[in-house]
């Protein structure tokens, strides 16, 4: 299934699905520049609505691979479901947001932000969700290193006497 | 919050607040008596569960679990021994499935007894509470004779359990079953259709299935919009697909369809249902086999990942998994029902009474470990 939608998106969006040796099976790997008129598109297309985003996932692939951005949509109608990913450049990653797409997508897209330091373009109400607002870092990434201290209260890094 | 005007006050609620169920903040904009804004403000509760999976192994993960959503410890422990397990193209014994739809089932009796029960407390009823945190201790007894822990379980594991059902827990099970039937509609006769109840509850809050599905929530409060749909029924997952139960849905008896009475409604009902499955499961367990027997000896799923969800009381539990070959995830990703449900909150309750805002809150039944995580 994700093999012909996958079809669907490069007839309609051509240069959208990023082309691979093997196509894969389970999900679609998306070029994120349109990323928000697609959105729209698999969910108001009679065909695919994909009407419930059911989870935004931030991945660190490790040093060379980058950022992603995974996107696991769902089907009430038609009940089938399909994975999308979008890879990012670690240095600026940047992705539409579909905020506006799914209301859904408001909180996931704080919440990746909020680890992986992630801009989500478009979104009306960007900041930090689980962590506080002055918070350093990225916490989620592979190469994040904890701070010395917080407010000025030491973080104990020695885990004598924890156990 | 904007602009203020002369006649409108900024209120802020919690973080330590009876009502809010947890350390939640709601900066909430009135007035008047007229909720104009709401804008929830959380992670008080953060404890970097994701971070901390990164640097266990896959079986140090499943105590971390039950430490989010604390209400329903055996579900989520659940999804998430069963999508390792689909990583790992484990076939776990039959025994095991049914324990494991026993205990999940249980626990969606005793969660929904607290959601229940806390949601009466909200709008001001206290004796109900009482009645249903005394039947709800005698769920956490059986789940205290299976594996010795009262609230956070460690009880399934990949490939099994960590413990067999002790010698006269059938018995206990089906006397509790027997006892607690009955007791539902003592409940409902001093709660659900209590007049005042009914006035604090009936055409508040309505969640329009569009909205609903749009915002993401999902469990018990999607399905008091009229909208059916359980995974337990729709992706059957473990062996949910050979029992019997029916999938309530609000139809809007006092008022309108997914008001706060409908989704109450459709909790009590989802009662009833797990009663029939475990009586189900309890019929059918198979006397042999052992729930060690297909334990790994090492936990380390092939490289992939895997999106799996279950249904927790709370509504879709999802746990996106990434395996990079080696003993410890490479990525853990929790997807909260309560999550979804809290951000549809400002949709669902601006515009109404200020104490209205406390009744629909209590209807969403949410749980700050899963929120914050």
């Amino acid at each position: 299934m994700s093999k012909n939608l996958s079809e669907v998106l490069l007839e309609k969006f051509p240069g959208s699905v990023i082309e691979m040796e093997e196509i894969p099976t389970d999900h679609i790997p998306l070029n994120g520049d349109k990323w928000f008129e697609i959105a729209l598109f698999i969910r108001d297309e009679p065909d695919w609505k994909f009407d419930s985003l059911q989870c935004i996932t931030g991945v660190d692939l490790g040093e060379e691979n980058g950022l992603e951005v995974r996107y696991n949509l769902h089907s009430m109608v038609h009940s089938h479901k399909i994975e999308i990913r979008i890879p990012l450049n670690r240095d600026k990653p940047v992705v539409p947001s579909v905020e506006q797409v799914w209301r859904v997508g408001d909180w996931f897209e704080r919440e990746v932000y909020d680890m992986y330091g992630i801009t989500f373009k478009g979104h009306r109400d960007l900041r930090r969700i689980l962590l506080p607002d002055d918070w350093e870092g990225w916490p989620l990434r592979k190469d994040y290193e904890e701070p010395a201290t917080y407010h000025g209260i030491a973080v104990p890094k020695e885990k004598e006497g924890w156990e | 919050m904007g602009i203020v005007h002369g006649d409108e006050m900024v209120l802020n609620i919690g973080p330590q607040h009876p009502s809010t169920h947890g350390v939640l903040r709601l900066v909430v904009k009135t007035d008047g008596e007229i909720v104009s804004q709401i804008r929830p403000v959380i992670g008080y509760l953060h404890r970097c569960f994701e971070k901390h999976c990164e640097n266990v192994s896959y079986d140090q993960v499943i105590p971390y679990t039950d430490r989010c959503d604390y209400i329903a410890s055996m579900n989520n422990n659940f999804g998430f021994v069963i999508a390792v397990e689909e990583m790992m193209e484990i076939t776990v014994p039959e025994k095991v499935e049914y324990i494991r739809v026993i205990m999940a089932e249980l626990n969606r009796i005793a969660s929904h007894l607290l959601a229940l029960g806390a949601f009466g407390l909200d709008v001001g009823a206290f004796t109900p509470f009482l009645y249903m945190f005394r039947d709800r201790e005698r769920i956490l007894d059986l789940f205290e004779m299976t594996c010795g822990a009262r609230l956070l379980y460690n009880y399934m594991w990949v490939g099994g359990l960590s413990h067999d059902l002790p010698v006269g827990f059938l018995e206990k099970a089906h006397e509790f079953l027997d006892y607690f039937e009955p007791k539902i509609k003592e409940y409902n006769d001093l709660l659900m259709y209590n007049k005042i109840f009914i006035e604090r509850t009936s055409d508040v809050g309505v969640l329009p299935t569009d909205v609903a599905v749009n915002y993401g929530v999902t469990g018990p409060n999607l399905r008091g919009s009229g909208t059916k749909w359980d995974l337990r029924k729709n992706e059957p997952y473990s062996i949910y697909d050979r029992f019997n139960f029916e999938v309530p849905v609000g139809k809007g008896q006092m008022g309108t369809i997914g008001d706060c009475w409908d989704r109450y409604w459709v909790r009590t009902e989802e009662m009833k249902e797990s009663v029939g499955i475990v009586r189900q499961a309890l019929n059918e367990l198979p006397v042999e086999g052992d729930v060690h027997e297909a334990l790994p000896k090492k936990i380390r799923p092939p490289k992939g990942s895997i999106y799996k969800r279950t249904e927790s009381p709370r509504g879709d539990l999802g746990f996106y998994i990434i395996s990079d070959g080696s003993p410890s995830p490479s990525r853990v990703k929790l997807r909260s029902p309560a999550f979804t449900a809290l951000s549809a909150l400002s949709v669902i309750a601006e515009g109404w009474m200020m104490s209205d805002v406390i009744a629909i809150l209590g209807s969403l039944d949410i749980v700050l470990g899963e929120i914050d995580r």
